[in-house]
């Protein structure tokens, strides 16, 4: 999900020519969308900007951005803000929230789900915020070349961290999230008790010691797109990556990489609105729009990314279903991201990450 | 001849107004006309260097939220002794001020500016300011330490106080890997968080070795750009210059095809025998590779003043060292290499400079040990949004370089440098 770089000149491209394109008189009327780029865009453009524009011909400019919230608040500060929808992490939420530069949105403007649920209950916990409405489910997970494992193959998060049994270089992603959570995991804690022991000062050096033991054999990544390409040149035999990006390595590039959902720390993405926005009526409504039970559904067609209704699963095409990180046998040992515990300790984590890092 | 000077005679024009005043007004004309032809380079510079400088100079110090979001509480801690738990009045005034900064949306900052200090107490405040909306009167004390038992933490209170002060030296302490302790003395980071110290001393060797290793390579390059005949040094000059104009991201991503090790160097290496299949060298996504990349990228940064030194340089100085019997080296290093000198501060400041703040080569390319100091500051401007932080890095990796470009004026002399 996180930005392709690939796709992202080009998307921005073509962004750029439509705010070339847009006659001035069309212009005040456009709505400009950011989300993170490649297929994840496409996404959102098929299931959520195409139909709004058909139904109230409101133009939809769609921009990439790389995550984090420095654009919003430099707009906000500025006070000249030019995004109106945000696609934004559930952590990125609750600090965009607590700094104040994302608007309060009320979350009774939702529609219901079809039965009459209201929308406080459809979504699943945590997906509606002060200041955000959630959109999907995307999940951190870690896959292997098929091809490098011709005889046991590896179904634990124990055995990502077991090179004896299974060697071979590893991929992981540059940062303390949720690696210290998969070493936890991997260490034998239960998915249920993995953020009280982190509470605990033994309980960050017991993920510490883990990570230690593969330290010399991993491989760190940034980017979304960078652990499926680390694996097809390979550069490492298994990664931690984003599920979205490992479906469409494996079925639209065909690529021989299998999914090991054991220990996926779960986590959303919403939809957030920089504090200004000149757009607010409109974006408010494109919001409610996005977030109903079809298009949420809608969306779960064109990437493997769940959708945060309950009452849209039903709705997911039966052969998708099986690569959503909420399917039930997927679903088993699943953590979800502790927004608050990464809100309270994350400085304080990054700065540990980063000293361990070094040495 | 003949002296003129003003109190003699008065030199007028034709039209009887003094020469002197004429003179002086048609220079002040020629000053004005010359001061508006630099004004929009002026401007430029003001508002896209000098006054983003300035401006995060002052973040790096500037410390106002606390300070306008509880301004009355703090006031009540006024009194307050180190050890203490306060009392119900200072709660009560807490309490109301946390109301009334979770509808100005400020008390969010709050808690972010307190958990910097003291890790783990961002949700005290956040979570305790949304309880409050729904405590409408006291005793706010039992009400606090219900919400979170952090509240009975004297050392909770020592922190807000300290962090209520409206400038605040915390963030160059950090960038340093200092702190205040709860007592509000200065103390180390513990050991296992402390890293822009030895991150600054690796920034600052990996520049010195990229500067070196440019000089190395360059200076035969220029040499033979500057000696050679028009036709092979141009041809030289374009195969500087070709890489030069392409676009960074692409020079850095062929390095990854290159030295990956998968890649074409340990492919050709394994297919020759040098090395096994299994053991293949890992060049890319370490120290190493940083500093190939960083030295490819910044080579002609090196190249081009070099050459242009090196142009001037008249062979006949050479020819005659020669024919006064000294021996090829000799003449080298008495004659030409000091001529050279200006070329070679020019090249190496530029390098160094270049290299002290470099970002995205070793973001790409760096992996887990080669990561610079700059990398840190982008993080703390885009991910984590503690500008403050950020600003100080950035203003000590500044001190730096000026620090160094002072030292370097000491030594060589800036007057010394030529850069084309």
């Amino acid at each position: 999900m996180k930005g392709l770089t690939k796709y992202t000149t080009l998307t921005a491209a073509i962004a750029a020519a439509g705010l070339l394109t847009a006659a001035p008189a069309l212009a005040q009327k456009a709505l400009t969308i950011v989300s993170w780029g490649g297929a994840y865009t496409k996404s959102q453009l098929e299931a959520y900007h195409k139909p709004y524009t058909a139904k109230t011909g409101i133009k939809i400019n769609s921009a990439d951005y790389n995550g984090g919230l420095a654009e919003i608040r430099a707009q906000v500060e500025a006070g000249n803000v030019t995004w109106d929808a945000v696609d934004l992490e559930l952590s990125d939420v609750v600090l965009g929230c607590d700094e104040g530069i994302l608007e309060t949105i009320d979350i009774s403007i939702l529609p219901p789900a079809p039965d009459g649920t209201p929308a406080a209950k459809d979504f699943v916990p945590g997906a509606v915020h002060e200041c955000a409405v959630g959109t999907i489910v995307w999940s951190t997970v870690y896959a292997y070349d098929t091809t490098k494992f011709p005889g046991e193959k590896p179904t634990t998060m124990a055995d990502f961290f077991n090179v004896k049994k299974f060697p071979g270089k590893r991929g992981m992603r540059k940062g303390p999230k949720p690696q210290l959570e998969f070493a936890l995991i991997g260490d034998g804690v239960p998915v249920d008790k993995v953020y009280e022991v982190l509470s605990t000062p033994e309980g960050v050096d017991r993920a510490f010691a883990a990570l230690d033991r593969i330290k010399d054999d991993v491989i760190w990544w940034e980017a979304g797109a960078q652990p499926p390409q680390m694996l097809a040149d390979g550069e490492v035999a298994m990664t931690t990556a984003y599920n979205g990006r490992l479906f469409n390595a494996i079925f639209t590039e065909k690529k021989p990489f299998e999914i090991v959902w054991d220990g996926q720390v779960w986590d959303l993405d919403l939809w957030g609105i920089p504090r200004g926005s000149k757009n607010l009526k409109q974006t408010l409504d494109f919001i409610k729009f996005s977030t109903d039970t079809q298009r949420l559904a809608d969306q779960a067609k064109w990437i493997s990314y769940g959708p945060v209704r309950k009452s849209s699963l039903p709705l997911v095409a039966p052969d998708m279903q099986p690569h959503m990180p909420t399917y039930t046998e997927n679903f088993k040992n699943a953590l979800q991201n502790n927004f608050e515990w990464w809100a309270d300790h994350q400085d304080e984590m990054n700065e540990r990450f980063a000293a361990w890092l070094a040495k | 001849m003949a002296e003129i000077t003003a109190d003699q005679t008065v030199i007028t024009t034709a039209d009887g107004v003094p020469l002197k005043s004429r003179l002086a007004q048609a220079e002040r004309r020629k000053k004005i006309a010359a001061f508006a032809l630099v004004l929009p380079l002026l401007a430029f510079i003001l508002i896209t260097f000098i006054v983003p400088i300035l401006d995060m100079t002052f973040r790096s110090v500037d410390n106002p939220v606390v300070a306008e979001t509880l301004p009355r509480t703090l006031a009540a801690l006024e009194t307050w002794k180190f050890g203490e738990v306060p009392d119900e009045p200072v709660f009560a005034i807490l309490a109301e001020e946390m109301v009334a900064g979770s509808k100005a949306r400020t008390i969010g900052k709050v808690a972010t500016r307190l958990n910097y200090e003291m890790p783990g107490s961002r949700s005290t405040i956040t979570k305790t300011a949304r309880r409050l909306k729904r405590i409408k009167q006291g005793p706010y004390k039992e009400a606090f330490l219900k919400i979170d038992k952090k509240w009975g933490d004297p050392d909770l209170w020592a922190r807000l106080k300290q962090i209520g002060a409206p400038y605040t030296l915390s963030y160059y302490l950090a960038a340093v890997d200092m702190q205040y302790d709860a007592e509000g003395n200065i103390v180390s980071q513990p050991e296992d968080r402390q890293i822009y110290v030895p991150l600054f001393v690796r920034t600052l060797w990996v520049s010195l070795l990229i500067t070196g290793l440019c000089l190395l390579l360059a200076y035969p390059i220029a040499y033979l750009m500057a000696t050679l005949p028009t036709g092979i040094s141009n041809l030289l000059m374009i195969m500087v210059l070709l890489p030069f104009w392409t676009s960074l991201l692409v020079r850095t991503t062929s390095w990854i095809v290159l030295l990956q090790t998968e890649g074409v160097l340990n492919d050709i290496a394994v297919w020759l025998g040098l090395i096994g299949d299994d053991n293949r060298l890992q060049m890319i996504y370490n120290m190493t590779g940083t500093v190939i990349a960083m030295v490819h990228i910044l080579l002609p940064f090196m190249v081009l003043p070099l050459f242009s030194v090196m142009k001037t340089i008249s062979p006949s100085y050479m020819r005659a060292a020669r024919s006064l019997g000294a021996t090829p080296p000799r003449a080298f290093w008495t004659v030409y290499f000091p001529q050279t000198v200006p070329g070679i501060g020019a090249g190496s400041i530029l390098v160094f400079i270049l290299a002290i703040g470099y970002y995205i080569t070793p973001a790409l390319v760096g992996g887990r040990t080669g990561q610079l100091i700059s990398n840190f500051i982008a993080f703390h401007m885009q991910k984590s949004l503690n500008w403050g932080l950020a600003a100080a890095l950035g203003g000590i990796l500044l001190l730096g370089v000026l620090a160094l470009y002072w030292l370097y004026n000491r030594i060589v002399g800036i007057d010394n440098m030529k850069l084309g």
